[in-house]
């Protein structure tokens, strides 16, 4: 933490004034209403909403797949238009190819970008072996547990080598148990691997295990409502004085954005 | 494979054995040992085995040996099937890709969709004679329409999330048709494939009944004619060799070129 703040004045992504409205019906509806954001290098930013507003497209738009109706996507201080080969993106579902195996989900950015086919293996394995899936190279998504699969979307992500990884609600369909190692691996790696991660959740205590800052964003449409920059000692106990006393307080602030959003 | 699936495939086996075998006697019986159905409408399978050899070397009544009749109807079913299949599986692609293209073929194709292939024969009989031709023209468009049919909702059916994936590893349009879509599609395009080949060989029946020299649907149809029941019979069963003989390949190519248990 120390020696991250030390050099931690590097912007990796920065928002400015970022808005987003999609015609519905013919109607302008506005999803994101100017949110700005300075995101460090190596950063662990949770994205905290309740709501089905704007996450999913803030993540889109910072990927490259989603156009911007007003304001500015900066990476690496250059301004962002459409793809960028500094981030990459874990998905809510299961976003594997089903037709290929671990192996050829894992390897497909790198064999993207023309990577010999030593050399991508040898850096697929990596990760496969890193997300705790080694001896099933082989297998195919369908014949994997959703907590596999997810796994190998972390590790497909990571092989491709971006700078950036967003991570959108990626455990959101996992059973409780499964969450929870899965929280705890995803630690693991970006403690070892590092990389600037913008995850999205609404889940606390997911927020509070992971953050070194937790965005709050409000209702629809979507704006910063609250920022907490999360100073526990990793990896984080659940149970500690400091994290209920942080999770009760940001439940509370939860439950008023709810009541005033209905 | 384990020992136990093993195990089950040879029970599964067996039963179909059984069941093929048991067929068999049962028509042997009604036939040949109680005479319950006279040979002039039912042949024994005794009859039929005996007719097929007598059919290798003999050209009573209709002109040619069975292997010439069977080389005849291969050949124009193949040949139309690998037509229709060549331009139909590429077109239909092509119609769900690139939206001119689909607006160029739409009407046409909504033209031709719903005419019976047998329709067809009269118009290719006049064109092309007795010849092979009028056959293959007509099984061509018989497979042509289930092979445009099933690319082109198979391409539909792309997952916008394995879009979106392939775009941020920086696949281009082209990369994501090619990587993406058409695997996507690989088992509608299959399923669309046993169909044309199914619509094949009721076409060839059907059109050598009325337009041809040679065939086994021209076997057939003299057969007939001149009230040789068994080798009606024999025929029929010729073609049904091959429909599973045809189909059987292609669930082997199948098993080759769609992965992950899809």
């Amino acid at each position: 933490m120390e020696g991250k703040k030390l050099n931690g004045n590097e912007s990796v992504v920065r928002l400015e004034n970022l808005k987003k409205s999609f015609e519905i019906n013919g109607e302008d509806v506005q999803i994101i209403n100017g949110i700005n954001l300075d995101i460090k290098k190596n950063e662990f930013i949770v994205l905290f909403g309740a709501g089905q507003c704007g996450k999913t497209t803030l993540l889109k738009m910072i990927a490259g797949l989603e156009d911007i109706t007003d304001g500015n996507i900066y990476i690496n201080d250059k301004k962002s238009s459409g793809f960028n080969e500094d981030v990459g993106m874990v998905y809510q579902t299961t976003a594997l190819f089903p037709w290929l195996s671990v192996m050829g989900n894992v390897e497909f950015g790198p064999k993207h970008r023309g990577a010999a086919k030593s050399e991508r293996r040898k850096k697929a394995q990596y990760y496969i072996d890193l997300v705790g899936l080694s001896g099933f190279e082989k297998h195919f998504p369908v014949q994997l547990s959703g907590g596999m699969q997810q796994r190998v979307g972390i590790a497909r992500a990571y092989a491709n080598d971006p700078e950036i990884i967003l991570m959108d609600e990626p455990f959101g369909h996992l059973d409780a148990q499964t969450r929870y190692l899965m929280e705890e691996d995803v630690e693991k790696i970006w403690a070892r691997e590092k990389r600037t991660v913008i995850f999205v959740t609404n889940n606390i205590e997911e927020a509070l295990y992971l953050a070194d800052r937790i965005i709050i964003l409000t209702e629809c449409p979507a704006t910063v409502m609250k920022e907490y920059v999360i100073d526990l000692p990793r990896p984080r106990s659940m149970v500690s004085e400091e994290f209920l006393r942080l999770r009760e307080e940001i439940s509370r602030l939860a439950d008023a954005r709810e009541s005033e959003a209905g | 494979m384990t020992k136990k699936e093993k195990r089950e495939r040879k029970k599964y086996l067996l039963i179909s054995v059984i069941s093929f075998a048991a067929f068999i006697l049962i028509w042997e019986c009604v036939t040949e040992i109680f005479g319950l159905i006279p040979p002039k409408k039912l042949p024994s399978p005794r009859t039929i085995v005996n007719v097929f050899l007598y059919k290798l070397s003999n050209t009573n009544p209709d002109g040619s040996v069975l292997t010439a009749h069977i080389l005849t109807s291969l050949k124009e079913s193949v040949l139309g099937f690998i037509i229709g299949v060549g331009l139909g599986v590429p077109l239909g692609i092509c119609m769900a890709w690139f939206e001119k293209f689909d607006l160029f073929f739409k009407p046409l194709f909504d033209l031709i969709k719903p005419i019976p292939p047998v329709g067809w024969v009269p118009i290719m009989l006049m064109l092309f004679g007795l010849s092979i031709w009028s056959k293959v023209t007509v099984i061509a468009i018989a497979s042509i329409v289930p092979a445009i049919i099933n690319s082109y909702s198979g391409i539909k059916q792309m997952n916008p999330v394995h879009k979106w994936v392939a775009q941020t590893f920086g696949a281009s349009d082209r990369q994501i048709l090619f990587t993406v879509a058409i695997p996507t599609a690989g088992p509608m395009i299959f399923a669309g494939i046993e169909v044309a080949l199914n619509a094949s060989w009721v076409t060839l029946v059907a059109a050598e009944l009325v337009a041809a020299t040679q065939g086994l649907g021209y076997m057939i149809q003299t057969s007939r004619m001149v009230g040789r029941i068994d080798i009606v019979f024999m025929g029929v069963l010729v073609i049904g060799a091959f429909g599973a003989l045809f189909t059987w390949l292609l669930g082997m190519l199948r098993r080759k070129l769609v992965k992950g248990g899809r």
